[in-house]
């Protein structure tokens, strides 16, 4: 087998090899891509649903998912968009281009440390059986420790009322900043207020647990004990988020036609 | 010389030549997804199936690969097959592979995979190989278990995401022990287990590198 030392024997072998693992990988994406889309698909739907408690192990995520209604905001105005499709909009990737009127955040603004934001943003909303909104779920997203978190929080139709938060991705430290993970955590969410009277945000965790005593308690919410990075963190991008710059003006326009579709309240 | 022993081959990897305990291979991703059960389960399912079928394959075209680029050819083998249990992960359990995240990449570099290729599926028929990248997977999974059995049990008071333990935090009496969330525990926990294996197999010991001998620190060496 002298041939088996020649160079050009190597570089046979080297190419065939190549080749058919490519092949092989190749066919794999194409194949699996479908099932991966779609997979993506329900676990964003299921994290959805987690936000509003509608989400149990084993319910059927489409049947569910019918009761909430995407829709696009511009979140200078506020206003909904009706000629953007929101099956097919990303907003994280829409912030990115400008073409799509994302845009850089300057550096003394961005207090969610996202760098980028987009002109336009996707919500979630819940309706009452009369077709009023109940609920608006509003994408989030921030960096904490390690990771940019992505999440949801959930707002009654108030516009002011919490109903709860939960981050679908993040790489913060198991067991401290993971923690925003913990139900218990999150169940302190429910029912917090966003803004006093004067439309300031004041929602945000506070070290050394909330003194249920104090006038500012319906704003706060414990900090993760151990996760100081990981708390500031979820503090500024829910300001942020909650800000002019982010979904306040949508929050307002959605809290005038609660207050107008319910006189007497 | 065509009796295969298939029994020894998949078993000794599991207890007498471990790979993680003996030889001590593998454990970056050891300390990393052995937080809970669930993310164990499903690396040591990738790790076998990479390691098992990565031997077989690379068995089968042994003798075609010139010796020169065998490191390379075996590496490619490899490769390709993590990126399909990637893709397949992706595919079939999306929530489940976030945890895992890089390391179902990494398996690629886990000594383990390429050791057993070089070391055994280089000079051994594709079946042998199969089952010698088989044991050394269950080997891996084995310790990878226990791991994660007693990190998840004590760090979080659940198994499989199901609670064993009350926690102190939701109303119950187990205050857990929030080291054993963190990888280095995994260190402290592999130490341990090596420990009491060499207790039990006294032949796994290593003989100590040197010894220091009267006399040896002002004998001529010193000078």
């Amino acid at each position: 087998m002298a041939a088996k030392d020649t160079k050009a024997y190597a570089l046979w072998v080297a190419f065939v090899l190549c080749l058919v693992c490519s092949v092989l990988v190749t066919a794999a994406a194409i194949a699996l891509r479908p099932l991966q889309q779609a997979s993506r698909i329900d676990d964003k739907r299921k994290n959805i649903l987690r936000v509003v408690n509608m989400y149990e192990p084993g319910i059927n995520i489409d049947e569910a998912f019918k009761k909430i209604t995407p829709k696009i905001v511009e979140l200078d105005t506020g206003a909904l968009v009706a000629d953007i499709d929101p099956a097919g909009y990303d907003q994280y990737a829409a912030a990115k281009d400008p073409a799509q009127g994302g845009r850089a955040i300057a550096g003394d603004d961005d207090l969610a440390k996202i760098k980028y934001r987009p002109k336009y943003a996707t919500v979630y909303f819940l309706y009452n059986e009369d077709g009023t909104p109940r609920t608006v779920i509003l994408p989030i997203s921030g960096y904490g420790l390690w990771s940019t978190l992505y999440g949801f929080l959930a707002v009654e139709a108030d516009g002011n009322t919490v109903v709860g938060i939960n981050f679908y991705q993040h790489a913060e430290t198991p067991g401290l900043g993971g923690e925003v993970d913990n139900p218990v955590w999150k169940q302190q969410w429910g029912g917090k207020q966003i803004y006093d009277a004067q439309g300031e945000v004041l929602l945000r965790l506070v070290k050394g647990g909330v003194d249920p005593d104090s006038p500012a308690a319906a704003h706060q919410v414990d900090a993760l004990a151990g996760a100081t990075l990981t708390s500031n963190g979820v503090s500024n991008l829910v300001q942020y988020w909650l800000s002019d710059a982010g979904f306040k003006p949508f929050l307002q326009r959605i809290a005038e036609q609660h207050a107008a579709a319910a006189p007497g309240a | 010389m065509s009796e295969v022993n298939a029994r020894k081959i998949v078993l000794e990897p599991v207890a007498d030549n471990n790979p993680i305990i003996l030889q001590v291979l593998g454990i970056c991703s050891a300390l990393a997804v052995t937080g809970r059960l669930e993310t164990a389960l499903i690396m040591c399912v990738g790790l076998t199936s990479v390691t098992a079928f990565a031997n077989l394959f690379y068995s089968l075209v042994r003798n075609y690969v010139p010796g020169s680029i065998r490191i390379i050819a075996q590496m490619t083998i490899a490769a390709t097959l993590v990126i399909l249990v990637d893709q397949t992960l992706k595919a079939v359990a999306y929530e489940q592979s976030k945890p895992l995240s890089v390391f179902i990449g990494l398996i690629l570099t886990n000594c383990i995979v390429m050791g057993r290729l070089e070391a055994y599926a280089q000079s051994n028929p594709p079946w042998p190989s199969f089952l010698d990248g088989l044991g050394n997977g269950l080997g891996y999974s084995a310790i990878l278990i226990v791991l994660a059995v007693i990190r998840e049990l004590f760090g979080s008071g659940k198994l499989l995401g199901v609670e064993i333990l009350p926690l102190a935090t939701d109303g119950g009496w187990y205050v857990p022990n929030g080291l054993l969330l963190l990888p280095p525990s995994a260190f402290f926990l592999i130490g341990l287990i090596i420990w009491a294996v060499r207790t039990w197999k006294p032949q796994q010991v290593e003989k100590p590198a040197f010894r220091i001998q009267a006399g040896q620190i002002h004998g001529a060496e010193a000078h």
